[in-house]
């Protein structure tokens, strides 16, 4: 079991349920996985019983644009974290195929040399239609690895997006990575992912631009209104694939992460518990919604009013909404 | 209930052979067909294969040779997929086995199938999917 088992995150009285995936089946906590990334109802029923075993891990979330290094970064900070004796979770997350669902999972390529390693379990998911940059078994996937009792668990994005921002719902330190030659100072100052960083990673340090990247986000953090109680996020240069500037990373990524463990912290957390649980609502409640609303006399009526564009279709969703509710009571 | 609906291929390379042309048009062609293809990648060790397959919880293993030691190469793979409890995943070999025995004694200690190299992509994506099933 981890060694962080008091962590700040656990209520003290908490039955610990025993599981073989607690106690260090590889092979079942890996099927749990697929399983949950294929929403086997028996799946959930199981993630259920080994959820009081979760929110021990750190969570690091790694975000950026294609070919900026994150997967090069995951593999050095592994490497790091494993050296001073955390057993770390990767979930790296690749693109689905608009075209036939299929996906090339090319991430664990630069990971490889820690596949052996007994204490990193390296998962692979495709986003399956998933906006926002990870796949909608993210957060399940975390809990499970959580559960093996992993002590960092570093999330890889898709990264496509400048509003690739769910990765905030579920790391506790987020990394955005830059690299030089993508774009001016605007880019700097424009919404979306900049503004979900714990910490920036200005990557592939030893490129022409690198300085000036560093210098935009400077000013465009000096000139930001930071939201009460947020630390400035910092800024770290690093050269991924020869390890340069990954030990002054993860001292800002210890330090964020002490700064995140007094009762900020603890809100922040409880508040992303809170959000997944109103994602699941509202996932739930369309399903519900839709089973009991297709093929009923009212959808026809209301969707033949907007076919003929009598009504729009906000109206129609707020005629069914009423319709679907007064079934209900 | 089937239990999976999304099939898993590891697709890797074993040993010191760079060719991995083959082996990434395989990888295009599975991903068109809806499998989510894990590359691993070239130079990769038997034990890296095995480890990687019981991580991503694979269906089928395929690993291309193309420097003559699949006689080495695979039988160690099948030992190591036991040892991990994993013996139930499917291992395909493909690359270049130029030898007919060599390809009927690989199916006969458990290899679930050995391509030849003029097998057309079609069949062998076929034969990967029927595998997993």
């Amino acid at each position: 079991m981890a060694d962080n088992a008091q962590g700040p995150d656990r209520p003290v009285e908490r039955v610990m349920p025993d599981h073989a995936i607690a106690r260090g089946d590889i092979g079942a906590a890996a099927r749990l996985m697929s399983d949950l990334d294929d929403e086997v109802p028996a799946a959930r029923a199981q993630l259920r019983q080994l959820f009081p075993l979760t929110g021990r891990a750190h969570v690091i979330g790694v975000t950026g644009a294609p070919g900026s290094g994150k997967s090069t970064l995951v593999d050095q900070l592994v490497g790091a974290f494993r050296q001073r004796g955390d057993t770390v979770g990767v979930v790296a997350i690749d693109p689905s195929s608009p075209f036939g669902g299929g996906a090339i999972l090319g991430d664990r390529l630069r990971m490889q040399r820690h596949s052996v390693d007994e204490g990193v379990f390296v998962r692979s998911l495709a986003s399956r239609g998933y906006l926002g940059g990870l796949s909608r078994s993210t957060g399940d996937i975390i809990d499970v690895m959580d559960v093996m009792g992993k002590t960092v668990i570093i999330v890889e994005t898709v990264g496509v997006g400048q509003d690739e921002i769910d990765i905030m719902r579920f790391a506790d330190t987020v990394l955005v990575v830059q690299v030089p030659g993508l774009g001016d100072d605007v880019q700097a100052i424009k919404a979306g992912l900049l503004e979900i960083a714990s910490i920036f990673v200005v990557n592939k340090s030893d490129l022409d631009g690198a300085d000036q990247v560093v210098r935009d986000l400077e000013s465009m953090l000096s000139t930001k209104t930071l939201r009460p109680g947020i630390a400035t996020p910092g800024i770290v240069k690093v050269q991924a694939t020869r390890g340069r500037g990954i030990a002054e990373l993860v001292e800002a990524v210890d330090r964020h992460r002490s700064d995140s463990h007094g009762s900020d912290g603890m809100q922040t957390r409880h508040r992303r518990l809170e959000h997944r649980f109103y994602e699941c609502l509202r996932e739930a409640l369309f399903a519900e919604a839709c089973r009991r609303f297709k093929g009923s006399a009212a959808a026809e009526r209301i969707l033949a009013e907007l076919r003929d564009r009598r009504i729009d279709p906000s109206s129609a969703a707020t005629a069914a909404i009423e319709q679907i509710v007064g079934w209900a009571s | 209930m089937k239990r999976r609906r999304v099939v898993r291929v590891l697709l890797g390379k074993p040993g010191l052979d760079g060719h991995d042309r083959g082996i990434k048009i395989l990888a295009q062609a599975l991903k068109d067909v809806g499998v989510e293809v894990i590359y691993t990648g070239l130079h990769q060790s038997v034990a890296q294969i095995a480890l990687t397959a019981v991580q991503e919880d694979v269906d089928v293993i395929g690993v291309s040779i193309l420097s003559g030691a699949h006689m080495t190469l695979v039988p160690e793979l099948l030992g190591q997929l036991n040892a991990l409890g994993a013996g139930d995943k499917k291992v395909v070999v493909g690359g270049f086995i130029p030898d007919r025995d060599d390809r009927a004694q690989l199916e006969a200690v458990g290899a679930a199938k050995v391509f030849d190299q003029d097998v057309p992509i079609t069949e062998t994506v076929s034969t990967i999917i029927s595998l997993a099933d």
